[in-house]
């Protein structure tokens, strides 16, 4: 294993417990809300916050281990970590920044070779000399991420390194960074409250909620079957009702008043059960799986038809295709159908 | 006419600025990172020579520094050397007197740091003398500039304390300031008059600099306002 984590830190009421582990060349996603303790994490990992009990290790080094009292400092880490603002040093220029994270190469001709070939293979070729102040958002980014890279880093801790970019660039920046992770092959942890970045960009994904950070899963595993419903709320799941368990494939929906049938077993210890919107169609009263629902409001959206609906004493969420807009407009009470294997079993 | 006056508070007044430098740095450095409750009970003794009478400075390092004093007297039995009455008893005066402007003001530029910008030189792999040096203090160089000068200036116009623990000999502890107000005790108007004119002229130059050093510094270490991305940075390739 790469990367080893499991620390505690208290601040004040908040509690951070995170434990996960990072295969070599993997990206692992930090997924979780903001103010959940992820960027804490990392500043963990780089050694600019000192945990209060637990061990890190990364490539069978130790960096921290509060039985041994073990805390390298963050120069002696070899981790990298671009801040949410990129943290470039605005007194110099892009070639100086860059070559600031190379001082540990003697060589001076080997540190601008490598320095050159990064401002190349990263687009920054005529902007050497300029300042950061100068920069756009994402070419103040892509000199972050050189100065990073030219520190051979054993470990690359990204902190939502997209949330400064608008949503037009953003596509592009991902699939770059994307593509230059995988050509490094470093390991990488990305921290982000954007399930839809994570499921892009990343391998495996560790949830962190209220500082706690649970099971890693494949990020396939965490979309389509989500052990918590805090999970399946990072995961984008907007519906969910408390479940009370009738036989081995029939639960009662609760809070929609409805019995639904399920294709598999339900442990003692599931709670709640959680469906996307789209995984709701609409259905004729006398069909299985179905659930008796008032129409509140549609909402016509990019890419589909939100039709927002009242199920006992919660709303649900149910997205239509477009082509479903004028039908629904039309209706004042709608059933609506999910198939068995759809229905997300969750943990608290 | 003697220019030894200009000359003694030129020298007493940068051989001041060098020392209150370094030790403003030191303390405004280390005092920005103390918790709260400290850090007010430093602040407020190291901001009282600001406030107080210099005269009351005087009178107190006349209490330490005197011949007959503690530290006054080890001195002078260990190295027969006397602590006041010299022209360098001036720069205990005005170290004294100016460095709470020092201070002050590089504690405030230090708080302004960013210190993400430290923490990513860190995991880069730099120094922390390279760090600070290199990183922190051209960021704050505006205010250190300012506050450099702001104590040099001071320095060069202490009057009180420098009367009291230096005294007036002409030719040996006399400073401009000392020689404007013996010269205006013995009637010598027009001679009053000329140092009262080089001090402004000295004074003036030194402002018009912070001025002009400020304009500069505040050109290329503004504050990043980081620019609204725009469509071109998509394109990478293109620049």
């Amino acid at each position: 294993m790469a990367l080893n984590v499991d620390i505690e830190k208290s601040l004040g009421d908040f509690h951070l417990n995170v434990c996960f582990e990072a295969a070599d060349c993997e990206v692992l996603g930090l997924l979780g809300a903001s103010g959940c303790g992820k960027s804490m994490t990392l500043r963990c990992i780089a050694g600019i916050v000192k945990p209060d009990r637990g061990k890190i290790v990364l490539d069978g080094r130790t960096l921290f281990d509060s039985e041994k009292h073990i805390n390298l400092r963050p120069q002696q880490r070899g981790v990298g970590l671009l801040f949410q603002n990129y943290a470039l040093f605005p007194n110099m220029t892009v070639r100086q920044n860059i070559l600031a994270g190379a001082k540990s190469e003697p060589d001076r001709a080997k540190r601008r070779e490598a320095c050159a070939a990064l401002v190349e293979s990263l687009g920054l070729t005529g902007l050497e000399n300029h300042r950061p102040a100068q920069l756009s958002g994402g070419q103040q980014q892509r000199v972050a991420l050189a100065r990073i890279l030219i520190s051979h880093p054993k470990l690359i801790m990204l902190d939502e390194p997209f949330s400064a970019l608008d949503s037009f660039l953003r596509w592009q920046t991902e699939m770059e960074i994307s593509a230059l992770l995988r050509e490094f092959g470093t390991t990488t942890l990305l921290v982000s409250h954007n399930q839809k970045e994570v499921y892009r960009m990343c391998d495996k994904v560790c949830v962190v909620s209220a500082g706690k950070s649970q099971r890693i899963t494949d990020v396939d595993t965490m979309f389509d079957h989500p052990e918590t419903t805090a999970a399946a709320l990072l995961a984008g799941c907007k519906n969910f009702s408390a479940l009370r368990r009738l036989d081995d494939t029939h639960i009662e929906a609760a809070d929609w008043g409805a019995v639904l049938t399920v294709d598999r077993e339900i442990a003692a210890d599931m709670t709640n059960i959680g469906v996307h919107g789209y995984h709701f169609r609409l259905a004729s009263p006398d069909e299985d799986n179905v659930i008796k629902t008032t129409v509140e409001r549609i909402v016509e959206d990019t890419d589909c038809a939100v039709a927002m609906v009242r199920a006992g004493n919660r709303r649900i969420n149910v997205e239509l295709p477009r082509s479903d807009y004028a039908k629904a407009c039309a209706l004042k009470e709608a059933y609506i159908h999910v198939d068995p294997q759809d229905i997300m079993l969750l943990k608290d | 006419m003697d220019l030894f006056p200009l000359w003694n508070s030129l020298r007493v007044a940068a051989i001041s600025t060098v020392i209150i430098f370094f030790m403003g740095i030191f303390f405004a450095y280390y005092i920005a990172k103390l918790p709260r409750l400290l850090k007010g009970v430093m602040d407020v003794i190291l901001t009282l020579p600001l406030v107080l009478p210099p005269t009351v400075m005087g009178y107190l390092l006349l209490r330490v520094f005197g011949p007959k004093r503690i530290i006054g007297a080890w001195v002078l039995e260990m190295f027969n050397i006397k602590l006041t009455m010299t022209w360098w008893s001036a720069i205990f005066a005005s170290v004294v007197v100016a460095f709470p402007l020092m201070y002050r003001t590089a504690r405030g530029a230090f708080e302004s740091f960013d210190e993400t910008l430290a923490y990513s030189g860190q995991t880069l792999g730099l120094r922390n003398s390279y760090i600070f040096w290199r990183i922190r203090m051209p960021y704050c160089m505006q205010g250190i500039v300012a506050a450099t000068v702001l104590a040099f200036a001071r320095a060069l116009g202490e009057y009180g304390a420098t009367s009291m623990i230096a005294g007036y000999t002409p030719g040996k502890t006399a400073t401009i300031s000392t020689t404007v107000y013996q010269l205006w005790r013995t009637n010598d108007d027009a001679g009053a008059m000329q140092w009262v004119l080089i001090n402004i002229a000295i004074s003036a130059v030194v402002l018009l600099a912070v001025n002009m050093l400020e304009r500069r510094y505040g050109k290329t270490t503004k504050k990043r306002t980081p620019r609204a991305p725009t469509q071109t940075d998509a394109l990478p390739k293109e620049s």
